[in-house]
């Protein structure tokens, strides 16, 4: 370690900087700077700028050890002052050579942006000044106790998505008449009022601080109780998450019931896929197909477009669930003696042809073609008829019901440890005596079921199926949302597909830098957190909590390499 | 009880096992020594029915092994363990044994079982918990070999269990296959540290590119001038 002080904070500043002005320049800063965190005082895109600085600034801190404040201190202004220096180098090169031949969006609104509005001289020393401050903030951040930083981190972070998500808050709270009153005392217009943004802040650390001081308390007290009264606890525990469940299209309004219904179908084939991918280990990206299947089985049946059977809803729905598990075994027993990236090529094929095949002229009196298939009927219990979102979501959560509880079942079933050894080591798990066709072409079943129950009430949700709505991103995506969630993991689905479906969905706005965001999240996950968000070494680790504490939890949450194979 | 009678297998066009046949009876040590690529793990595989013979048959206790697959001839008593350990690595201890119970759905039998592995290897009942990928080469040649005899074999059949060992460690797993010698159990040991195999082994067989050149006792074997000169490494 004999390079000089300066270089850590150098290096790392660059990057941040760098990071920065690529996101001024295609635009992202802009369109950030839209909408308001704190009204009137703070942008999202400041957020943004702020953000890369202070995570640049603690990673350069975080460069020095603790007991050297000085240069940890150092290391942080350093970086800041990159950051900021590169932006205003950017602003002073826009401002006498026309970047916008090149870059359309590296336009006075951004400089004026970059400038906080105080011209290019005054502008650009503020622009330093805050870089140099957010480094410092950071490297104090980075040398102050754990408790503070823990509580600094979530109330801040809080503040931030009560901002970005402020017109998911805002309608629900308009509902009830009572909570009204926090919609007036939270939100300004656009963002939160100064007063909202303090108060929360305040919850939030008071909140946090408790519970880092008397939360080992809350829990020991749980384990201290009485078995019988620790399971009435936990009942009660679920059916409140149940009732809030039940409650939540009525609380949340059509639209964010409309995003919570696209979430639970993408919950649905996550764990389908979560089954061939997560559990036996065998990587699908022609997952979409059954998705498909399931559709075009419903509309098969069902639609009076066509008018070959006139089927309703539930007589149909058990027809694809079949149809898609035969298939799930039409695809399976050709690539049984198929791996990892062989496989995978295989299965992207079988998703293409499918999608190929509703497409094609060929089939187009059954299916469609291009034109696709409408009037699919709603599904309806008695009178009841699931049309709008509201409705619809009921049925799409007894589905994730019913198919969490087979996920779990199965997981810690026969069939769940033979996936898992195929999953490990496929000779291996033969010469253990595991039927290999069997395990396989049964999680390749299981997987397709589950994904043409989700494509089935995606027909009728939708009404129509087209052949455009499942092309190969949707198998993309589901795989990234269980490795985002966690690989095998049943509610790393539910992680995953929230952040991956649910939020995109809910800053539409920003759909421009939809995937941008996605690549870099998918690439700081593989860095910072290869098991996933939620990853079941968690569930495994509680589970032997009372036999060993040692080395064995160490080394299930460390980043093993051996993780990733076969992604 | 295990017999292997003239059996011809191929890896595609190539002839790899040339009318190969050995038995080995209730409660031996058999080896099989040859240089590499002599067909020593191809026997092996084609006994646990990963690879099917063109001809021959394969017998345990009369019965003609071939139509089976491999999951069907681990239950039927034939339990391999594996070469070069492959053990699971990102689970535990605990979790490879219990996988190895996989085809023996008898609980009592099981825990029996598992009692026996803990008392060969009283370092994995220290490591129970520990996962697979972390333990040291030695515990994780005790952990593959007990994680065969969690299936409850007849014979077990040991694939180069000494490779890549350091030599104290390959001593004692020598030791630990004498101890299941003691304790009965029959075992077809594949090696090509022949001079260790002979010392444990009973009888054995020398393979060379495919055929079975020379069978004997393990005591003749030793003394077998072509053995000495070509695996023992003295003239």
């Amino acid at each position: 370690m004999k390079h000089s002080i300066w270089q850590d904070g150098i290096k790392i500043g660059l990057i941040g900087g760098g990071v920065g002005v690529l996101l001024s320049l295609i635009g992202m800063v802009e369109a950030f700077s839209q909408r308001h965190i704190i009204s009137n005082v703070i942008s999202m895109g400041h957020t943004l700028l702020l953000v890369i600085a202070l995570l640049v600034g603690y990673m350069a801190a975080k460069r020095a050890s603790q007991t050297q404040p000085l240069r940890v201190l150092a290391n942080g202004l350093i970086s800041g002052l990159m950051v900021g220096g590169l932006l205003a180098l950017l602003v002073m090169v826009g401002n006498l050579v026309r970047l916008r031949a090149v870059f359309i969006n590296a336009s006075p609104v951004l400089y004026k942006l970059l400038t906080f509005d105080y011209g290019i001289g005054s502008g650009i020393f503020l622009l330093l000044c805050a870089g140099t401050f957010s480094g410092v903030l950071s490297g104090l951040f980075y040398l102050s106790p754990a408790l503070a930083r823990r509580v600094l981190l979530t109330s801040l972070s809080s503040v931030v998505m009560a901002g970005v998500l402020q017109d998911l808050l805002r309608p629900t709270f308009a509902l009830w008449g009572p909570l009204a009153i926090i919609n007036e005392w939270l939100f300004a217009a656009n963002g939160l009022t100064i007063q909202g943004a303090v108060s929360l802040f305040i919850l939030m650390a008071l909140i946090i601080y408790f519970w880092a001081k008397r939360g080992s308390a809350v829990k020991t007290g749980f384990r201290g109780l009485p078995p019988t009264k620790q399971r009435a606890l936990r009942t009660t525990g679920l059916l409140f998450l149940i009732i809030v469940l039940l409650i939540l299209p009525q609380v949340l309004g059509l639209f964010l019931s409309e995003v919570l219904t696209i979430v639970g179908l993408f919950v649905l084939l996550g764990l389908g896929l979560n089954i061939v991918v997560g559990y036996a280990g065998l990587l699908d990206l022609g997952y979409v197909a059954f998705f498909a299947i399931g559709a075009y089985t419903i509309a098969l049946l069902t639609s009076p477009e066509l008018g070959f059977f006139g089927f309703s809803f539930w007589s149909a729905l058990p027809f694809a669930i079949i149809v898609g598990i035969i298939f799930g075994v039409l695809l399976g027993i050709p690539v049984l003696k198929m791996r990892g990236d062989y496989l995978a090529i295989a299965t992207l094929g079988f998703g293409e042809i499918i999608r190929i095949l509703v497409l094609s002229d060929f089939l187009r009196p059954w299916l469609g073609g291009a034109q696709g298939v409408g009037k699919i009927p709603k599904a309806a219990i008695g009178s009841i008829e699931f049309a709008g979102p509201q409705q619809i979501y009921y049925l799409i959560l007894a589905g994730c019901f019913l198919v969490g509880f087979i996920s779990w079942r199965l997981r810690d079933s026969r069939l769940g440890r033979a996936w898992m050894a195929v999953r490990e080591d496929e000779d291996v798990a033969q010469a253990m005596g595991i039927n290999l066709v069997a395990a396989k072409l049964l999680a390749f079943a299981t997987g397709a079921a589950f994904s043409a129950l989700s494509g089935a009430i995606f027909a009728s949700k939708l009404g129509s199926v087209y052949p455009h709505s499942f092309n190969v991103m949707i198998s993309i995506n589901i795989l990234c949302l269980i490795i985002v969630g966690g690989m095998g993991s049943i509610p790393g689905v539910l992680v995953g597909a929230i952040a991956l479906v649910g939020l995109p969905e809910l800053l539409r706005e920003f759909a421009d830098y939809r995937l941008l965001v996605y690549g870099a999240a998918l690439v700081a996950m593989m860095l910072f957190r290869p098991a996933g968000l939620w990853p079941e070494a968690v569930h495994r680790r509680e589970l032997q909590e009372e036999e060993s504490v040692g080395t064995e939890t160490e080394s299930l949450s460390g980043p093993e390499p051996g993780k990733q194979e076969g992604v | 009880m295990l017999e292997v009678e003239n059996i011809h297998a191929y890896y595609g066009h190539i002839h790899a096992l040339k009318e190969v046949s050995l038995t080995v009876e209730k409660g031996e040590i058999v080896t099989l020594i040859g240089a590499n690529g002599a067909g020593k793990s191809t026997t092996l595989k084609t006994i646990s029915g990963l690879l099917r013979p063109r001809k021959g048959s394969i017998r345990l206790d009369g019965e003609d092994l071939i139509r089976y697959a491999p999951h069907e001839i681990v239950v039927k008593g034939i339990v391999q363990v594996p070469e070069g350990r492959r053990i699971f690595g990102r689970l535990t201890v605990m979790e490879n044994l219990e996988m190895g119970a996989f085809s023996c759905p008898d609980r009592r039998l099981n825990s029996a079982n598992l009692e026996r592995v803990f008392n060969l290897f009283p370092r994995l009942e220290e490591r129970r918990n520990q996962v697979g990928g972390t333990l040291s080469g030695g515990e994780q040649q005790m952990l593959a070999t007990g994680r065969a005899l969690m299936a409850n074999p007849r014979v077990l059949l040991m694939d180069e269990p000494s490779m890549g060992l350091a030599p104290v460690l390959v001593d004692s797993i020598f030791d630990t296959i004498r101890q299941l010698h003691a304790s009965g159990t029959t075992i077809l040991l594949v090696e090509q540290n022949a001079r260790m195999a002979l010392q444990v082994a009973t009888r054995g067989y020398v393979l060379q590119t495919g055929t079975v050149v020379l069978s004997d006792t393990a005591e003749n074997l030793r003394r077998n001038e072509m053995v000495r000169q070509a695996y023992l490494g003295e003239s």
